[in-house]
């Protein structure tokens, strides 16, 4: 069915979520939001992935730009919310280009590296111009839901619903990309950059390209990160967040957009687990430390075992099957 | 002109420590093609193997190579254990690029949980072992302190150790062969994986001893998230990649570079521009020489 009606398949998957948040508590309604707001961070890191075989640490840093830039918007200029959110993406982009223009030059592991300083250091960027509220941030209100929805549609239920319909529409259009003229270009960049020179592809400027709509993607997650948090600071965009999608995407699967799903609910998943088993034992050591455990044995298990995704590892097997039985 | 000494010193001081971390870098890519951002980690963990031995056994002098010996086993042992397998299983395709990247983050953040399960998340004390105050020439102090002026009389000493190891023995030697070419290392008999494990057990050490030294000489506070330890690893890599990520000097110089710059970015401009100008100096030198100052042009497509 998603092979053939995609946009079907979408909606489908949209009706589901709508009946699943009216049945849900207050809780998991929050971190279905997560769960869509990492979705769209992932398919984002996914993407740059899919062109270049490099991964960014300091995605987090996109999503701050975002953020930001949705937050300046809706304090300054009173935006509407769609508007802020068109703004966070192009302002992601923008930065995104600058940054792609440099990381265009990259190989290796150099693009990983600097895109971590920058991750770093982004903080104390923040810090030093009083426009961006220093350690404490800025406040970011999107508003009451609308009272048509009724008197107990409560405030989560609206960032899931925002979020969710936000996820949908970026991860159609996203897949339509990536079959596009354009996903072909980049897959091809990615197996040989040479070869696709030769076959008439700009490489450089592809690059920069899938830079700057992974960027604005990026910018999309953090704006909506900062609505399910009403705030933007340092502290809402930390390493960790970033390092978090990059685990993330290689759960889902770098080179493919189908597994988006696994790595988004695996890291809302993980510290309900490990809080879970916390409980059991009773002690504060475990609650604290289990998450990133848990997270960093299951980043190395991935890398080791199923370097290429479950998807993926899923895709190869069957069409190994398939070789072998028209043989 | 007291500022200016003032700078000078400051900068080579902060160069001494972003060396070490360089040179560690430096040694795991060319043994092994990897930038292990679990250096960072690993010297937290020596940093707090450092504290564990000198509460024990209440002496920081035979605590700082004790430590640094065991941060070379843990070293070695993560080449042996984990990169070895992981080069093995995922080289090729897309994956190939970013594997070791990933499983160094991975490494980092079990590092991290290790650390958490062990000592907790409230900081503990390494305290400096000689005096921070600034000698004194007639009225005026200076900032070099009994402690950093024996960090950088320690790096450089560390520094003629490797320089020696590298230029004038046998094993230096199948380190370098194995890193420019490991397969005719290999014809010509040298245990290349071996060497590997190796280069990994210096870097091991040269962290080890990056972590306590940075500890010491600043606040002394050791803490699982602790922020100055992302610096140490971000400043080491850029120092690193500036001095062209491949040689030895290359590090040395770059870090020298990074430290006069920030530190004088620190005195005459301001102290929150710091990191800004670093991640600014990283990405010129990338765009403008992208091999480093002394990289060869060739050895960076690998």
């Amino acid at each position: 069915m998603l092979k053939k009606h995609p946009l079907l398949t979408f909606i489908f998957f949209g009706f589901v979520l709508f009946l699943i948040s009216n049945r849900i508590d207050e809780l998991r309604v929050y971190q279905g939001a997560t769960v869509a707001i990492y979705a769209i961070g992932i398919s984002s890191l996914i993407l740059l992935t899919g062109y270049s075989g490099q991964v960014s640490l300091g995605h987090g840093a996109l999503l701050a730009i975002g953020g930001y830039a949705a937050a300046l918007a809706r304090i300054h200029y009173n935006a509407p919310i769609w508007l802020t959110f068109a703004i966070a993406v192009l302002a992601a982009a923008a930065g995104g280009a600058l940054l792609g223009l440099a990381a265009a030059r990259l190989s290796g592991p150099y693009l990983a590296g600097t895109t971590l300083a920058l991750a770093i250091g982004l903080p104390s960027i923040a810090n030093q111009f009083s426009i961006f509220g220093g350690e404490q941030g800025l406040f970011f209100d999107i508003g009451l839901p609308p009272a048509s929805l009724g008197e107990d549609f409560t405030q989560y239920k609206w960032f899931y619903w925002i979020s969710w319909a936000t996820a949908l529409i970026a991860l159609y259009w996203l897949r339509n990309v990536m079959n596009s003229r354009y996903g072909r270009s980049w897959r091809a960049v990615r197996s040989n950059d040479v070869a696709a020179e030769l076959a008439g592809i700009h490489v450089g400027r592809n690059k920069v390209l899938a830079f700057t709509i992974s960027a604005g993607l990026a910018g999309l997650a953090g704006a909506l990160l900062a609505m399910t948090v009403s705030l933007v600071s340092p502290g809402v965009f930390p390493l960790a967040l970033s390092f978090s999608l990059a685990t993330g995407a290689v759960l889902s699967g770098v080179t493919t957009l189908g597994g988006v799903m696994i790595g988004s609910v695996t890291l809302v998943a993980i510290p309900e687990i490990a809080l879970a088993i916390a409980n059991r034992y009773g002690s504060e050591t475990i609650t604290t430390n289990l998450p990133g455990l848990l997270v960093s044995a299951l980043l190395i298990l991935t890398v080791l075992f199923v370097p290429n995704g479950p998807v993926e590892q899923v895709r190869a097997r069957h069409a190994k099957k398939a070789h072998a039985v028209k043989k | 002109m007291n500022q200016f000494l003032d700078m000078v010193l400051i900068g080579v001081s902060a160069a001494s420590i972003y060396s070490l971390m360089a040179i560690s870098m430096v040694l795991v890519w060319r043994s092994t093609r990897v930038v292990n951002f679990a250096q960072a980690g690993m010297a937290l963990l020596s940093a707090y193997i450092g504290y564990e031995l000198v509460a024990r056994i209440g002496n920081f002098w035979i605590a700082l190579p004790l430590a640094m010996i065991l941060g070379a086993a843990f070293s070695a042992f993560i080449e042996f254990a984990l990169m070895r397998t992981l080069l093995k299983h995922s080289s090729q395709g897309a994956i190939a690029a970013i594997a070791p990247i990933i499983a160094t983050l991975g490494l980092l953040g079990l590092i991290r949980a290790m650390i958490g399960f062990i000592w907790g998340h409230a900081d503990v004390q390494l305290e400096a072992p000689l005096s921070k105050v600034g000698f004194k020439f007639g009225e005026t102090t200076i900032v070099m302190s009994p402690m950093s002026l024996f960090v950088l009389l320690f790096v450089i000493t560390m520094m003629i150790i490797v320089s020696i190891i590298f230029q004038k023995t046998n094993i230096g030697l199948a380190l370098r062969a194995s890193a420019y070419a490991p397969e005719i290392a290999q014809l010509a008999g040298i245990r290349v994986s071996g060497i590997r494990t190796l280069g990994w057990a210096i870097a091991g050490a040269a962290g080890a001893a990056a972590g306590i030294l940075q500890t010491v000489n600043g606040n002394g506070s050791l803490s699982p998230e602790s922020l100055e330890f992302s610096l140490l690893l971000v400043f080491g890599f850029i120092a690193a990649v500036i001095g062209g990520l491949e040689s030895l000097p290359g590090a040395v110089l770059g870090a020298l570079i990074l430290g006069l710059v920030l530190a004088f970015v620190q005195i005459y401009i301001s102290g929150s521009l710091v990191f800004a100008v670093a991640f600014l100096l990283l990405l010129t030198v990338l765009i403008v020489r992208p091999q480093g100052f002394l990289g060869s042009k060739a050895g960076r497509r690998a």
